[in-house]
């Protein structure tokens, strides 16, 4: 009999904020959800289980433009990634730039640190006029 | 000078969203007035997701949430003046004159038949760092570490620490984190986070940042730059507890400390302003002591949603187009409205029953946490209305709605109170 641990979690599906305890099995090679409580509702049991199962988020960030009106423009994860992938896809990131104008949806880069999720443009940026470049 | 039905000052998502509103309830000569090279307001700022769940049913990033809006006004023929602030404002007898200036114009005056305040707010000044002495360098609100870094691309260092857990400093704890700074531990002063829930789990917890609750900065090291910040924990009257200092070694405190609305203009043209919101008294249309004059948005006050501020916003173009039509012949009549118990304000502060709409929301913030509460609404004193609430925090905006079928039922009702209460 492997031991038992517990993962402590605020669910973020109402204002409430539960504070969820996971109580978690190792059973050869992965690990197995004995029970959730603390939650006040399903949705705090199903927001618990992905949590610590499969944790998952939206990046979102900001890369360089050239030519452009702003500098900067808000680029985000198409859609949400694996947690522990955002540093890696932050770093893929770094040292991108993109050439005005960004139109919202544009892709900015496919498959970003092997996700299968490509990143967007999350914001509009015209490009100069070319007396002002 | 030039005349415009409607002039709308700030083209943030309140500004944008009272002008579509206004539109499509049929005023046309429409001119919305904008500081900055861009509408938007302060969304632009924002490159987080979160925001019109509600509004559009999906998490957007603020510069995507502010696009659905400009896209709306600008395929409705609007205009918005860019980079043009205005200066003053002034109301006499029913006159309203605003005054702005722009690169091309100079100083120009527009006389307007209304006007919508929609000039958003502004971060708390840094009263709450409460220590004398030097200012070394490496001090920043979190807003404008926040437009640095995602605006102009800036770093403003590498080893932090955030005084204050509003909203703002939490998401830009997780912002240089992953810019590759290190935060290394955010302070706030109360015994409670001013922040959504929401932002301490994805932007504290993910990284394993420490918040510290009831601590304050008692002391900043360094001459030119900031080298160390030390914190102590506080007793329930503010002090700090000898024995509970920490110190941390860094090179940048962000402030995070709040917001207040933007309201040097409403004060110039004599409008009254709320004290505990600072911004303009309004009725329930929206509509300042000003007659023709409304208000929404963060210059209203402070709203943690942009959902909400956009629908505020519809809710006073609406209004200011009903004004425009009208002649009005104006009901003194009024049903004031008091925040007691527990509940620190209401918006709007009193109702004209005769104009009305049939659904009227009434927006209030709590002065705690209230765990196991209801929102109680007495009409002259006696108990109409309670709604239980399993938490409420002073970080999240709360509501009740008024019918005026209900009102109706009380023709000589004077004084609607929501307070708190146990459930
Ligand atoms: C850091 C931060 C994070 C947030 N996160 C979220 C979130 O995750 N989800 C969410 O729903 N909401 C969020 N909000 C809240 C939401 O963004 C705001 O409530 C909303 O932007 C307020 O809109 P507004 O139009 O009233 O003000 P603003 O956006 O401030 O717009 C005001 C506009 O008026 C202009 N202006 C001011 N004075 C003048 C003048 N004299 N002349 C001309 N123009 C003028 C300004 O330039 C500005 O463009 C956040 C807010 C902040 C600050
Ligand atoms: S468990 Fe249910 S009640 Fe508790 S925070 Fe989550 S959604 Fe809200």
């Amino acid at each position: 009999m492997s031991e038992t641990y517990k993962k402590e979690l605020t669910c973020i599906g109402c204002p409430l904020g539960c504070p969820v305890t996971v109580t978690l099995q190792d059973a050869s090679g992965h690990c197995e959800i004995i029970s959730v409580t603390g939650n006040t509702c399903p949705k705090g049991d199903a927001y618990a289980r992905k949590e610590v199962t499969n944790p998952t988020r939206i990046v979102t960030t900001t890369v360089r433009v050239t030519d452009g009106a702003a500098p900067m423009v808000n680029v985000k994860t198409a859609s949400d990634i694996p947690k522990e992938k955002i540093s890696d896809c932050i770093a893929a990131l770094r040292g991108v730039t993109v050439a005005a104008p960004v139109k919202i949806g544009d892709t900015i880069l496919n498959n970003v640190a092997e996700t299968g999720v490509a990143i967007i443009a999350a914001g509009n940026v015209t490009a100069l006029p070319q007396e002002m470049r | 000078m030039i005349y415009h039905d409607l002039v709308i000052i700030g083209g943030g998502p309140a500004g944008l969203a009272a002008a579509v509103s206004a539109k499509d309830n049929g005023i046309d000569d429409i001119l919305v007035i904008e500081r900055d090279k861009e509408p938007g307001g302060i969304l632009n700022q924002c490159i987080h997701n979160g925001f019109g769940l509600h509004t559009f049913g999906e998490e957007l990033t603020g510069p995507e949430y502010a696009a659905r809006f400009i896209d709306q006004v600008l395929s409705r023929g609007i205009t918005c003046k860019k980079n043009t602030m205005a200066v003053d404002f002034s109301v006499e007898e029913n006159r309203k004159v605003v005054t702005a200036m722009n690169r091309e114009d100079g100083v120009f005056q527009i006389s307007a038949g209304a006007v919508i305040l929609a000039m958003g707010c502004r971060e708390r000044p840094r009263g709450a760092l409460n220590i004398p002495g030097f200012r070394p360098a490496g001090i920043y609100s979190a807003g404008t570490a926040q437009r640095l870094v995602n605006i102009e691309g800036l770093m403003p260092g590498r080893e932090v620490v955030i005084l204050g857990s509003g909203d703002i400093g939490l998401i830009m704890a997780r912002r240089m984190t992953l810019e590759g700074a290190k935060v290394k531990v955010v302070a706030e002063l109360m015994p409670y986070s001013g922040g959504l829930k929401r932002n301490i789990v994805q932007c504290l917890d993910d990284f394993n940042i420490p918040l510290k609750l009831s601590h304050t900065v008692i002391d900043i090291e360094g001459k030119k730059r900031v080298e160390a910040v030390t914190i102590a924990q506080v007793d329930e009257n503010g002090r700090p507890v000898p024995g509970t200092e920490e110190r941390y070694t860094c090179d940048t405190l962000l402030l995070s400390c709040g917001l207040i609305p933007e309201n040097e203009l409403s004060r110039s043209a004599g409008i009254h302003i709320n004290s505990i919101t600072s911004g303009p008294v309004v009725s329930d249309a929206l509509e300042t002591s000003a007659d023709g004059v409304f208000a929404c948005g963060n210059v209203l006050h402070v709203h943690d949603l942009v959902d909400y501020v956009s629908q505020e916003a519809a809710a006073a173009g609406k209004n200011a187009a009903r004004f425009l039509r009208k002649n009005k012949t104006r009901h003194q009549e009024q049903i004031e409205l008091v925040a007691e118990n527990g509940v620190r304000y209401t918006v709007p502060s009193f109702l004209r029953p005769a104009e009305m709409d049939d659904t009227v929301t009434v927006r209030f913030r709590v002065d705690g946490v209230y765990r196991n509460h209801t929102i109680t609404v007495c009409y002259d004193g006696r108990p109409a209305a309670r709604r239980k609430r399993p938490v409420m925090a002073p970080g999240e905006m709360e509501q009740v709605i008024l019918r005026r079928e209900e009102l109706a039922l009380c023709p000589d009702l004077k004084r609607i109170a929501i307070r708190i209460e146990k459930a």
